[in-house]
């Protein structure tokens, strides 16, 4: 009865999946150019949170660096945008985060738990510091123009990568990888003395990670046509995308998608209009979610569902 | 070219003053209340800004605002810890939990302080001037405010460090952060040492606030950049060492300044490679073990 019911549900779940895709797909066939626009922004940020949470919340390495990886891809795209065409020019930036991000945890994965979050941050202080250094120095300008690509082909490609991105999380969430990184995440001694070959895989997964980020960000250079290091290594990037994880929850596969898209959508409706007092909310729902939430909404699910059984139980005949 | 040298060391000085002074207080909070405060930078600014206030709206004097913003800035840390970082360390399963729960926590801080600043304030840059003659030291001019300024900084940072060493409740913190069981067994009511150490740190960053908007413009965007830079000294000196910080301050102002010599683009950058050599290199800092 058991396997049967997980496979009932692993196929509902598969369905459930391919139904949503190709609904997203042919969004641009009957949706406005405004939706079109707005979901692209959201799957950015689905993409930001899912790829964090593929990494940071088996091992719980808390990293700030999507940021770096984002920019990265904005780079490439905006250096290399006239030269080749968008599906090489997103390939390259994938695998440019993907060589950054190995550089990174190569050296830096050995560091524990705090020096590894603010090593992060520093990280991506450094990058555009650096860039804009370069820029001002011997480019003589701040920002650069990145080719446009058209609103459609921009969605189509983030769906793309989401895809792309959710098949290589699953995968590595129900391999042997999946489970030698939640032990990590438990206790890495112990983890190492059962024999994970604990630091390659922290590596390898952090950096196959920023591949998914990379492009993000070069699909999305194409969309704001103009770019400046500022722009494009803002470390607000890394905090959205740890929020909106942390927000959906790490619990569960779903978790950091459900948190992005509410996140994401609150974002587009607010920013324009209040930006202060959207940043606001976004402090609060952060410590909110910490302090009273640690599970994120997903969280939620099974404390409701104890508390409709206590109710159910209470109530005679019940 | 002595004028010269003298130049670039006197004005790291006075820069390192004020780091030293910002660092001690994240070293406080992260050292013995194990908070790595990232909404620090934010109580600079609220100094700052206030100080504006009272100076360019008031006509008070910015040294006035000490009286005001350090109590002000204290009793909001206070409050903070009892609320927020009490509850995160009673439900936290382990140190390492409460470490990340709690930074990320003060990133949320960090949003809720700036972007309330940025509805009272505004994002624009204010300024006010004040003891802005130049001074000659051996050549070199300076403005009297940037003396000042670090004068001060040294003063509070003196009375700080006098503080901890003699008074009953510098004792009970410095046990508490030596080992916070024994100190609780020792009758040392750790959940108040703990709040007051944060309040302490936020009231440094209060102060070090009030410094740098008589000799800098401020804005509600500032925090961020003296946080890092507050990150930066606290690693440079060893996460906890609190003289580390102290002498840290100085030596990431006197690179900053040798930096900005040569090549002023370069000085944010450098400040952030050297942090993370230091990381690679030496985590535990010059005065850690």
């Amino acid at each position: 009865m058991r396997t049967r019911g997980v496979s009932l549900k692993k196929i509902a779940g598969a369905v459930l999946l391919g139904v949503g895709v190709a609904l997203l797909a042919s969004l641009t066939l009957y949706a406005s150019t405004y939706t079109v626009i707005l979901v692209t922004s959201i799957l950015m940020y689905v993409i930001l949170a899912m790829s964090w949470a593929m990494f940071s919340g088996p091992t719980g390495y808390i990293s700030l660096a999507p940021a770096a990886f984002f920019g990265m891809g904005i780079y490439t795209a905006a250096v290399l945008g006239l030269k080749l065409p968008l599906g090489m020019v997103i390939l390259i930036a994938g695998l440019g985060s993907f060589c950054l991000a190995l550089l990174v945890g190569a050296l830096t994965l050995r560091l524990k738990g705090i020096y590894f979050v603010i090593f992060t941050v520093g990280l991506v202080e450094l990058i555009k510091n650096l860039v804009l250094w370069y820029e001002v120095t011997f480019t003589g300008t701040r920002g650069r123009f990145v080719i446009p690509a058209d609103n459609n082909t921009i969605y189509h490609i983030m769906l793309a990568i989401l895809v792309a991105l959710l098949l290589t999380a699953y995968l590595i969430r129900r391999s042997r990888f999946g489970l030698a990184l939640q032990s990590i995440g438990e206790d890495e001694l112990a983890a190492a003395h059962v024999g994970v070959n604990v630091n390659p895989l922290k590596t390898i997964v952090f950096a196959v990670s920023a591949i998914f980020m990379g492009a993000a960000g070069a699909i999305m250079a194409t969309r704001w046509s103009y770019i400046d290091p500022y722009i494009a290594f803002n470390p607000l990037v890394s905090f959205m995308a740890v929020l909106m994880a942390i927000f959906g929850g790490l619990g569960q596969f779903y978790g950091p998608i459900l948190g992005a898209v509410i996140m994401a959508y609150l974002e587009e409706m607010l920013i324009t209009r209040f930006p202060y007092h959207y940043m606001l909310i976004f402090g609060l729902v952060l410590v909110a979610t910490i302090v009273y939430l640690p599970g994120g909404l997903v969280g939620l699910a099974p404390k409701l569902r104890n508390w409709m059984a206590r109710v159910r139980r209470a109530t005679p005949g019940g | 070219m002595l004028v010269t040298i003298l130049d670039v060391v006197i004005a790291g000085l006075l820069m390192g003053g004020l780091y030293a002074l910002i660092a001690m207080g994240l070293s406080l909070q992260y050292g013995v209340a194990r908070v790595l405060n990232v909404s620090h930078g934010e109580f600079i600014m609220l100094g700052g800004m206030i100080t504006w206030t009272l100076t360019a709206q008031y006509g008070l004097s910015p040294l006035l605002s000490l009286v005001f913003c350090g109590p002000l800035t204290f009793a909001l840390g206070y409050l903070l810890h009892r609320t927020i970082f009490r509850r995160l360390a009673a439900t936290a399963e382990s140190p390492g939990v409460f470490e990340g729960n709690s930074m990320l926590t003060s990133f949320g801080l960090m949003f809720i302080i700036q972007n309330l600043a940025l509805v009272i304030w505004g994002p624009e840059i204010r300024g006010y001037s004040y003891l802005a003659q130049p001074v000659n030291i051996g050549g070199a001019l300076f403005g009297a405010n940037r003396l000042l300024t670090m004068s001060v900084a040294l003063v509070v940072g003196l009375v700080f460090y006098f503080y901890l060493a003699r008074t009953r409740m510098g004792m009970a913190i410095r046990a508490a952060a030596q080992d916070r069981g024994a100190a609780a067994y020792m009758g040392i009511n750790i959940n108040r040492v703990l709040a007051v150490c944060f309040a302490l740190g936020a009231a440094l960053a209060g102060i070090a606030g009030i410094l740098i908007s008589i000799s800098y413009p401020v804005n509600g965007l500032m925090g961020f950049e003296y946080t890092t830079i507050a990150i930066i000294v606290v690693v440079l000196g060893g996460l906890g060492s609190i003289p580390g910080s102290f002498i840290g301050g100085f030596l990431l102002g006197l690179v900053g300044s040798v930096v900005t010599y040569f090549e002023p683009g370069l000085a944010l950058a450098a400040y952030y490679a050297i942090f993370i050599l230091l990381l690679l290199v030496r985590p535990t800092g010059i005065m850690g073990n």
